[in-house]
């Protein structure tokens, strides 16, 4: 602690949340430190007391139900848990800013950003109105946003998800501080600009020698620009050290397990992903001992002890009892060898699902006065053709409003085409009325993104997955129904006694599963899964996906697979298709899309796409795309990708890209391959 | 004994002798140009009678709109601000009793006490504000404050929930780790955006005290508009009730859209015009 360049430390910090049903540990005897100018990561799944211990740093947990019991912050030597109010606001903003997850909340939908920019400008650093509108400019720019005199004036709905991150980059840079806090700055955004924002806020760091803090739970955002990593499990950090230490030699299971269970971009494609089994302990009464125990592979008597943080080598500690003999190669080296996921061979000729000429036109009406309005197309799905064989999976990757989502509803005849034709097994599906699309309703059905609001919380999950069962006289009556219920849950590794719950009284990745039984129930031939896992933890998301994999092996399930997820849907694809606003760009084979993407759009994708690997990362140059997604009112002429292209010249602009084979089975929509 | 002839004469006299559909595009024409004919019990016409209680009614309004919203907005950001504290708890009470305790009630509590501390009573017969303001006033802000009490629980409980609400919005927690001072998180953040349920329900009260103010204006002994409707049902006075309908109707819409209006002030994203 006598380190003159320690900025931060955070000295054996205990955060409790009182409750009705009792007290949440939330955090326990935390312990970091932060240098000038360093990045820190803190990693761990929901839940694991990652942001619960930076908003006791800022002093802004939620009162008067979460408090720090015991420990210290020392931030240049003050400690900040013995402060005042009053001191503490003065140093919020000025020495310590903090960046939140949510650009699209949090920024004051009633204020122009300007004024957000300019308060604590104003606070802290008493600048008059001029000085302070000066530096907001200069602030804007800096972080990349165009015509910053005029975006002054303008209101947080005016500015799309990555602008309005940047803003609150603009704000937490406005005073200077000496260290950054960011809540998972990119998790709400999309992967090229997720790769914009880090870079930016990387290069700051740099440039203002700002200590940054970022926590997160995407494993490759930290690979890329983490200086130094703690892990998190279960309100205590389990391991700490450098990034090159925690990602090459992990020395925690749990750590080795996050590792292992995120599907990779860089790697062969699997035919199973590793997953951790098991659920995170419930924090109102965690297990004795180690809390990973439980779900740990290498468990052993001695781990009914409470392991301690030790270092393992110098400057990597873990808390496990057998870290020295995993550091040893003792165990953990006997990795499951894994299979390369073979191809699955869909049959050849006989399509299932086929879509010509797809097309989804919104009409909108936009006010410009009060009398007076423009009627204009949103195109959110144009020409779109693709089909699927029987037992097959494709997936449908692109940025957020690139259509991939109403395509899906297209095809479960949510919503009618405005052109083009829908072929299930041969009968075209895309006009038909309610009555003919009862029977065909059955064999196509679908799996949300959120599993916490597709289930209806008064109904039980015996009631939600017999419904249909019922409705559609499956069974013949209510024993049978409660049979084939408690098979369902049983088919996707819940337990038959939870019918009788409610959905508040499941985790998410169990609501999910409870989700997939639903739509098996119906005995569908066709499922689309619409971001199935994008709501659920790295660890949970594993065990997700190999039952989503093992139910098409047994039942001879087709899957339309809709994520943005680009590792993810590699996994579990058979062939891919990348859309981009309302065009699909690429559709290939997973395996040659992935090793030889041909569009520059998805090249793009891929490059932005963080890899879990420090070494790896630190040697790819950056390459993030510039520029924003366009509005679908207004789509670029020509190619829709012309604006942000690297290879776009004039004859992009003008000329719309067929997609056309160039090798066989790979499609591409590019002028210039 | 009527005859047939005195009927027709009469029929034609108030003209049900023609269709149905020219009689009703005959009251539309009449709504437009404000000539809503005569009264059928005091044969004046119809707006005379209306126009002076009105004028009543609305001022009453009014002074109960603006004894609410004082009250309501301070009482109900306190609470907010220090829910579940014994501050709260107070200003629950008392809300909670302004909604149970009847306007016309308190109104009677009122006059008593005026009557026993001060012996002193309200005047009875009305006087417009331009011809006397004082005797006007002191007249007037009785059922102002009857009503208004009323009036500021449902806005106050109103505004606590939607400021308890507003505070646990993202962007209070970003206003905080900005280090913006506590006072101007509340003032400058959190009331503009939870002032706009509370806008919503002072319109629907302030339309509803139009033409429902029937029992504390017999309390208090003003001829109002509640008075006048009574009135004119125990009459079978069809011009009369057509007409207060109509403007009831009206004083609704009118609220509603100023309603509308003040939302775009306060919420840039309703703006016309903007993208």
């Amino acid at each position: 602690m006598s380190d003159s360049n320690v900025l931060l430390s955070v000295e054996d910090l205990h955060v409790h949340f009182v409750t009705s049903r009792g007290v949440v540990r939330a955090v326990e005897g935390v312990s970091y430190q932060v240098r000038r100018g360093e990045v820190l990561a803190i990693v761990g799944e929901s839940g694991c007391g990652k942001s619960v211990s930076s908003l006791a740093i800022m002093r802004l947990l939620a009162k008067p139900a979460g408090r720090v019991v015991h420990g210290k912050i020392m931030f240049e030597g003050v400690n900040l848990l013995d402060l005042t109010d009053e001191e503490m606001r003065e140093r919020r903003g000025r020495d310590i800013s903090m960046i939140f997850q949510e650009p699209m909340t949090s920024l004051n939908p009633v204020l122009p950003i300007g004024l957000q920019i300019m308060e604590p400008l104003f606070i802290h650093l008493k600048m008059t109105e001029e000085q302070a509108r000066a530096r907001a400019v200069e602030l804007l720019s800096l972080v990349g946003i165009t015509d910053p005199e005029r975006r002054l004036d303008q209101y947080p709905h005016q500015f799309s998800g990555g602008m309005r991150q940047r803003v609150m980059i603009a704000i937490g840079l406005a005073c200077n501080p000496k260290l950054i806090i960011a809540d998972e700055p990119t998790t709400a955004l999309d992967v090229t600009i997720q790769a914009q924002i880090l870079e930016l806020m990387k290069e700051l760091s740099r440039k203002l020698n700002i200590a940054l803090v970022i926590i997160t739970h995407n494993l490759g955002v930290v690979a890329r620009y983490a200086d130094r990593v703690n892990v998190m499990y279960a309100a205590r950090v389990v391991e700490k050290g450098t990034a090159d230490d925690v990602f090459l030699r992990p020395r925690h299971p749990y750590a080795m397990g996050l590792m292992r269970s995120v599907p990779r971009l860089d790697r062969p494609r699997g035919a199973k992903l590793e997953t951790i089994e098991g659920l995170p302990p419930n924090l109102l009464d965690p297990p004795k001992g180690c809390r990973f125990a439980a779900r740990c592979q290498f468990r052993a008597d001695i781990c009914a002890q409470d392991p301690a943080l030790e270092e393992i080598e110098p400057g990597h500690l873990s808390a496990c009892l057998r870290a020295k003999e995993i550091a040893a190669g003792e165990i953990g080296r006997e990795q499951t060898v894994i299979e390369a996921g073979g191809k699955r061979e869909g049959r050849a000729g006989e399509k299932l699902l086929s879509v010509t000429g797809l097309k989804k036109f919104f009409e909108v009406t936009r006010k410009t006065g009060t009398f007076s309005s423009v009627k204009s197309e949103v195109r959110a799905v144009n020409d779109v053709s693709f089909d699927i064989s029987p037992g097959e999976t494709l997936g449908l990757v692109g940025e957020s409003g690139c259509g991939k989502t109403t395509v899906g509803r297209l095809i479960l005849r949510l919503e009618t085409p405005t052109e083009g034709a829908i072929k299930f097994k041969g009968q075209d599906i895309s006009k038909l009325g309610a009555a003919e699309l009862r029977p065909i309703r059955r064999k196509i059905q679908v799996i949300f993104q959120d599993p916490y609001s597709s289930l209806n919380p008064r109904m039980t999950i015996g009631q939600i997955i017999a419904e249909p069962l019922l409705v559609y006289k499956i069974v013949p009556d209510a024993a049978a129904a409660k049979k084939r219920v408690a098979e369902l849950l049983e088919a996707v590794g819940l337990f038959a006694y939870m019918a009788e719950r409610y959905p508040h009284e499941m985790s998410g990745g169990q609501r999910q599963r409870v989700g997939i039984a639903r739509a098996l129930a119906m005995e569908p031939e066709c499922i689309v899964c619409d971001e199935p896992v994008s709501a659920l933890d790295v660890s949970i998301q594993g065990q997700i996906i190999n039952l989503l994999e093992n139910l098409q092996k047994r039942l001879g399930l087709t899957y339309l697979f809709i994520a943005h997820d680009l590792a993810v849907v590699r996994h579990i694809s058979d062939r891919v298709a990348v859309m981009y606003l309302g065009r699909m760009m690429e559709l290939a084979d997973g395996d040659a899309l992935y090793a030889e993407p041909l569009h520059p759009y998805t090249k793009a994708l891929l490059d932005a796409a963080p890899i879990p690997d420090p070494s790896i990362e630190k040697s790819r140059a950056a390459r993030t795309l510039g520029g924003e997604i366009p509005s679908p009112l207004r789509p670029p002429s020509g190619c829709v990708f012309h604006t942000r292209c690297l290879l776009a010249d004039d004859a992009c602009k003008a000329t719309i890209p067929e997609i056309r084979e160039v090798k066989p089975g790979h499609l591409v929509a590019c002028l210039k391959v | 004994m009527v005859t047939q002839e005195t009927i027709d004469a009469e029929r034609a006299r108030l003209g049900l002798d023609r269709p149905l559909g020219v009689q009703f595009a005959d009251w539309m024409v009449g709504l437009v140009t404000l000539d809503l004919g005569k009264s059928m019990w005091t044969d004046r016409p119809v707006t005379e009678e209306i126009g002076l209680r009105l004028e009543l009614t609305m001022q009453v309004a009014i002074m109960a709109t603006i004894f609410a919203v004082l009250i309501a907005i301070p009482l109900g950001t306190i609470s907010a601000l220090f829910k579940d504290t014994w501050v709260d708890y107070a200003v629950r009470l008392i809300t909670i009793a302004g909604l149970a305790v009847p306007s016309f009630w308190l109104g009677m509590i009122i006059i008593l006490a005026l009557l026993y501390w001060f012996n002193w009573l309200p005047p009875i017969t009305y006087t417009p504000i331009y011809v006397d303001p004082v005797a006007n006033i002191s007249q007037l802000i009785w059922p102002a404050l009857a009503v208004g009490y009323r009036y500021s629980a449902v806005v106050a409980r109103m505004v606590r929930s939607s400021i308890v609400e507003v505070m646990k919005e993202d962007y209070i927690r970003t206003a905080r780790a900005k280090g913006v001072f506590e006072k101007l998180v509340v003032a400058r953040h959190a009331m503009r955006n939870a002032l706009l349920p509370a806008i919503t329900v002072i319109g629907l009260e302030f339309a509803f005290l139009i033409g429902g103010l029937v029992v504390t204006e017999q309390v208090f002994n003003l001829n109002g508009l509640g008075k006048l409707f009574v009135q004119a049902v125990s009459r079978n006075d069809f011009t009369l009730i057509q007409a207060i309908v109509m403007l009831i109707a009206v004083v609704f819409i009118v609220t509603n859209l100023i309603v509308d209006l003040l939302y775009a002030l306060f919420d840039p994203r309703i703006r016309l015009g903007g993208k």
